[in-house]
């Protein structure tokens, strides 16, 4: 009962016309860079950090979600339009969204999507609201050592268990925690890693390090890989569905959902595994299996529904337990670090308000997101005519611009440029941009934690396995990371016992791998996934 | 004599064809048909595709007129790709199609058409698309 009471009061604040007016500028925008391929939420958000400073942290979180959701929606438009994901969670969809599309049926698939998005979405900001507050309960009673623990689980999921390659991951974890340790110790006030240049010893700047990687690193990225044949318009026209369209969507629709939250709010989360079990599902289940490959609606609605759902799932330990698990989930959560909130099982009775009212905006920019897109998707795809030079021209300005509002100092110009060429180096060796986005920014709150059960036990390592919580999370890191091994192990010994249960998960785990990669590389790699598809 | 025109599938593109199809009849020529995009964004309806292409390659073969076609959409410039084949086959005529543009759309713009204009060493036919009304 309280918690409706806080979520009713969180809609009296998201209501007021000056936060519907950010969460409408949220949606429009996230809308945007989900259509466009290369610009996904996390830079958006990344490139408005600079922006929203002088914004209430209220109004600044709301547009920030409906970024979030709204990039959702516009990546499944360019999956089903040109058959480049905007987005990572949205590669699924471009299987049977594109070849929809191609006989004609566009207007069904992005219908189907839009809808099965909102009504996933929903469910799944209803099960957030239902679950945080007791992940809270849970979380407040944990100590430190525990949530240390927590933490590396969420990292070592993260880098290792979700990632293509181990070691990239780890490379990518071990780059991001070291610049996450720039600057002053925070316990004992030595200068790290700063090699005497002043400029350090306040530490990196996390919206210099965002813009940088998300940005600068994409852009050069993409410009190093402009040329592409282009595609022809597909006709849109006005999104709508038949009744055999609604009947086949429906169920899709709700088994996504159930893939996606749980998934979502794991501290490993992601889109992509959720997204592709869908797909693995609707494939199974349907009646018309012959379509699957040639545009079958439900191969889209499932998927569909199952990133959106996870897209609420993911704000579940990021709120609760201040743990992001995806790109954007941790530009957000950088964002209420520099509006000087801290994060964690106490935010949500420390900010009632600001949590709340995200929530609550969440519910809104939903519904924003349906009653915009349907009637507007045609407009989204013209956005795919934009030259992509005059676009990245644009967002290096921007990146530009917007690392030197953040201190007014001209070093962090030279920061911004190091970073980014990492963040190209990055793309191009195929190392995961996540976990060292996670690194940096969830590094130093796991140091405190570390220090803080170390000088709780003067010291001693056994102060780390002092809770029987922390005991049985790092008992599941071992296991997670052993299993792998086992299970090559155990096919080893069985050969014909090929298709099992086990083999699927693998096989969701291969997908995702693609899929995370993407993340870094996104439409240059496009092609070449398409043939692996 | 060889008779080059720049055709992208637009009002004022189809009305520069058509009149390059004309003049190549008349003066017995052989006519070049360029189709040239930058090719920078995702979706480009300036570039032919398969089923366009064969249309064209029927159409020109319907009007009789000895033809080449040649399509560049890979990251050049317009006009400094219709210049350079125009000087490569030594062609005697360009046909460009205009499009109607308001002075400031032109300044901001910029024109494919002045530069072929301004650079062309040959003949320029500049066509414009017949109005809707």
């Amino acid at each position: 009962m309280e918690t409706l009471q806080l979520l009713g009061d969180g809609f009296a604040t998201a209501l007021t016309p000056i936060n519907l007016l950010y969460a409408v500028i949220g949606v429009l925008l996230g809308t945007a860079v989900g259509v466009l391929p290369g610009i996904g939420p996390a830079m958006a958000i990344a490139l408005l950090l600079p922006l929203t400073f002088g914004l209430e942290p209220t109004g600044a979180l709301i547009m920030f979600a409906g970024i979030y959701y709204g990039g959702m929606y516009g990546g499944s438009t360019s999956s089903i339009l040109i058959n480049t994901p905007g987005e990572s969670a949205t590669v699924i969809t471009a299987i049977e969204g594109h070849k929809m599309a191609k006989a004609g049926r566009a207007a069904q698939a992005l219908a189907t999507a839009a809808i099965g998005s909102f009504v996933a979405g929903t469910i799944g900001t209803g099960l957030l609201v239902a679950i945080a507050p007791v992940v809270v309960d849970f979380a407040v009673s944990l100590g430190g050592p525990s949530y240390f623990a927590i933490i590396v689980l969420s990292l070592i999921t993260v880098t290792a268990v979700l990632g293509s390659s181990k070691i990239r991951g780890f490379v990518s974890l071990g780059l991001g925690l070291a610049i996450g340790l720039v600057g002053l110790d925070p316990v004992t006030g030595q200068n790290r890693l700063t090699y005497g240049a002043a400029p350090l010893n306040d530490g990196l700047d996390i919206v210099v390090i965002a813009v940088a990687i998300f940005a600068i690193g994409e852009a050069l990225w993409i410009a190093a890989h402009l040329r592409r044949s282009p595609m022809h318009t597909i006709p849109v026209g006005r999104p709508w569905m038949g009744k055999e369209d609604w009947k086949r969507s429906w169920k899709p629709w709700l088994r996504g959902t159930a893939y996606g939250f749980p998934f979502g709010a794991l501290p490993a989360g992601g889109a992509e595994v959720p997204t592709f079990l869908s797909y693995v599902t609707e494939k199974k289940l349907s009646k018309h299996p012959e379509e699957f490959g040639r545009g079958a609606i439900e191969g889209v609605a499932g998927p569909e529904a199952a990133n959106n759902a996870s897209a609420a799932g993911t704000l579940t330990p990021m709120l609760a337990l201040g743990l992001p698990t995806n790109a954007t989930a941790a530009v957000m959560l950088a964002a209420l670090v520099q509006f000087g909130i801290e994060p964690g099982p106490f935010l949500f009775d420390n900010e009632p308000v600001l949590v709340w009212a995200m929530i609550a905006s969440l519910f809104i920019g939903n519904t924003l997101l349906l009653v915009l897109n349907l009637p507007l998707a045609p407009v989204w795809a013209k956005l795919l005519k934009v030259p992509r030079p005059y676009l990245y021209a644009a967002i290096l300005f921007f990146a530009t611009l917007g690392a030197f509002a953040v201190n007014l100092q001209a070093t962090d110009l030279v920061i911004l440029l190091v970073l980014g060429l990492l963040g190209f180096a990055m793309r191009r060796f195929g190392l995961p941009v996540l976990p060292l986005i996670l690194g940096v920014i969830i590094g130093p709150r796991a140091e405190v934690q570390l220090r803080q059960s170390l000088q709780l036990s003067d010291g001693n390592w056994s102060g780390l396995l002092s809770e029987p919580v922390a005991v049985v999370i790092y008992l599941l890191i071992v296991v997670l990371l052993a299993l792998p091994f086992v299970l090559r192990l155990v096919k080893r010994r069985r050969p014909e016992s090929a298709v099992s249960s086990l083999d699927l998960l693998e096989d969701a785990q291969g997908g995702s791998v693609d899929d995370l990669e993407r993340d870094a590389e996104k439409d240059a790699v496009t092609s070449h996934n398409k043939e692996k598809l | 004599m060889t008779i080059l025109v720049g055709y992208v599938p637009s009002p004022e593109g189809e009305a520069a064809l058509d009149r390059a199809i004309a003049e190549a009849k008349r003066d017995d020529a052989t006519l070049v048909v360029v189709n040239i995009s930058k090719g920078d964004a995702y979706i480009d309806d300036r570039v032919l595709d398969q089923p366009q292409l064969a249309s064209l390659e029927d159409r020109l073969a319907e009007a009789a007129v000895e033809h080449e076609v040649v399509q560049v959409n890979q990251g050049h410039d317009a006009a400094d790709e219709i210049l350079r084949v125009a000087e490569e086959k030594d062609v005697a005529l360009v046909v460009i199609g205009l499009r109607r543009r308001s002075a400031v759309g032109k300044f901001l713009m910029g024109s494919t058409a002045q530069r072929i204009l301004l650079h062309a060493d040959c003949a320029v036919l500049a066509v414009k698309a017949p109005r809707a009304d």
